[in-house]
């Protein structure tokens, strides 16, 4: 649940998508600029989210929806759907097709408030299964693997690649270009091993596997042994 | 009594998986199990030369899905082994001949018959490939104790559970233990490690597999050579026997483990 409070916009994640509540003591103007402003600086983590806007009594036109409709569009956001107590509000959302009900209204939290304690985390997809050859498994994001990647399996992932077993085949963590990937296995015997445009080859090695983590420094691949840091 | 239905397939080509099932299909034959070899590599069938049964052939399976003979007409009895019956392969057509509905409806209607049908696939992960893994219940992976045959074996293994029809059960061919014992071929432990399937059996490189196959007399026939023992070991461990791997003349480390895995006897 993302939960947060500024400049008289509150956004929670809920079931239906971002539910976003505006301060009705606030212009809409700038109430409308604030909320692009806020979306857009972290565009990459609200992409392709689908928003439900909470607008109280205020009464809004549907050229004002229409436009902040279209705004969000552009950076990737679908707004859908409209509360409001004022007819008129709804009406002008039901003009643009926008839902004005909404099957779970969310809970108010009541209580303390996590304001500080919440963590967004990051989307990772995650896999219960031995890749065997000829398998690839790709995604935008981070991939976890609870098994071996065989000699011949593949794996590219835009974000960090976990793997709970034998890395033996390909991977290729930070394919997007993210420097700051690291490629991490309980024993990490990769056939080729890359992060963003940096490629190494595993290098032979004697005695005890452990677990290890792979990452870029000095222009180049490194791979040390995993240790819990004492802090 | 419903039939077991036995597919014996492998990643790389020429490792041994007409051999394994002819072999097999005289091993359970000789512990009175009825048995039927099914061949699903249509347009390059051996496996009726391999039993030596090449000159009975009148119809094959593709004249028994087009309907121009009867599925009893098509299965040739074999001399030496009254309960060892095969269906050949058709010659001249291809692998599109048949469909995977086809080899369902056939082995339905062979199960009510036979103990086992062993079927051997083609090389390969095509049609061919599909149609002989469409009505197993068991499937058999064949592999040589080589990186790439081993490399095509986790690739097959990976198809076959994609398919549901997995776990696949493992054969290692052509063993050379004095070869492993030097580091010159890939110890079983080490290809176990990688596959993670289990082991059903191991056969050594034999000559006498090369021989008796130009002779149309599948290994198996003499129960006392090296590999015919490794066949008729591993029929005993299908028909549910828990047989202890056996011991190939060099003393290996990987017995007494196998002997821990796989229950008593060791050695
Ligand atoms: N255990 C063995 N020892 C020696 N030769 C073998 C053994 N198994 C198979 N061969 C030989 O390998 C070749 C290929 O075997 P085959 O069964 O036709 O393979 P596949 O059906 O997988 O193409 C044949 O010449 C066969 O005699
Ligand atoms: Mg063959």
């Amino acid at each position: 649940m993302v939960d947060r409070v500024s400049n008289g916009i509150q956004i929670k994640g809920t079931r239906d998508g971002l539910m976003v509540t505006l301060d009705e003591k606030i212009a809409w103007e700038t109430l409308k600029e604030s909320l692009l402003a806020q979306m857009s600086e972290r565009a990459a983590f609200f992409q392709g989210a689908k928003v439900v806007l909470e607008i109280g009594n205020r009464v809004i036109t549907g050229e004002q929806l229409g436009k902040l409709k279209d705004d969000l569009a552009a950076i990737g956001i679908s707004f859908w759907a409209v509360l409001s107590q004022s007819a008129a509000t709804e009406e002008s959302a039901q003009t643009l097709g926008l839902a004005t009900r909404i099957h779970t209204r969310p809970v108010e939290r009541t209580g303390s408030k996590s304001l500080d304690s919440y963590l967004e985390g990051e989307q990772a997809i995650f896999l219960r299964k031995t890749l065997r050859s000829g398998f690839k498994v790709a995604s935008h994001g981070h991939i976890v693997i609870l098994g071996d990647v065989n000699p011949g399996a593949e794996i590219i992932a835009g974000g960090s690649i976990i793997v709970w077993g034998r890395l033996r085949g390909i991977a290729h963590a930070g394919a997007e270009g993210n420097e700051d990937a690291v490629v991490c296995a309980l024993d990490l015997s990769p056939t080729q091993l890359r992060i963003a445009d940096y490629v190494s080859i595993s290098p032979q090695r004697k005695g005890k596997t452990q677990p290890e983590v792979a990452y870029i420094e000095n222009q180049q691949v490194v791979a040390e042994p995993w240790v819990i840091k004492e802090h | 009594m419903a039939a077991r239905i036995i597919t014996v397939t492998s990643g790389k080509g020429g490792v041994g998986k007409t051999t394994t099932t002819a072999n097999l299909a005289v091993a359970l034959a000789m512990a009175n199990q009825k048995v039927v070899c099914l061949d699903a590599d249509i347009g390059l069938r051996n496996l009726d030369v391999v039993l030596g049964l090449e000159n009975r052939i009148v119809y094959d399976v593709v004249d028994v899905v087009e309907g121009r003979c009867r599925v009893r007409q098509a299965m040739i009895r074999d001399k030496r082994l009254p309960e060892l019956y095969l269906i050949p392969a058709a010659q001249t057509r291809d692998k599109s001949a048949v469909s995977p509905s086809d080899m369902i409806r056939l082995c339905e209607e062979l199960s009510s018959e036979v103990d086992f049908i062993l079927i051997d696939s083609p090389a390969g992960i095509e049609r061919g490939f599909k149609n002989a893994l469409a009505a197993a219940d068991t499937v058999l992976v064949v592999t040589n104790p080589e990186v790439s045959a081993v490399r095509d074996a986790d690739r097959i293994i990976g198809l076959v559970e994609a398919e549901e029809k997995g776990p696949a059960k493992l054969i290692l061919n052509r063993m050379n233990f004095g070869m492993v014992k030097r580091g010159d071929m890939l110890a079983p432990e080490d290809i176990l490690d990688l596959l993670a399937i289990e082991l059903i059996g191991i056969v050594p490189e034999d000559e006498h597999v090369l021989i008796s196959t130009n002779r149309g007399m599948p290994v198996a026939l003499d129960p006392t050579s090296r590999a015919g023992i490794a066949f008729h070991n591993i029929s005993r461990r299908l028909q549910g026997e828990t047989v202890p791997f056996m011991d190939m003349d060099e003393k290996s480390s990987f017995f007494s483990k196998l002997g821990k895995l796989f229950g008593p006897g060791g050695n």
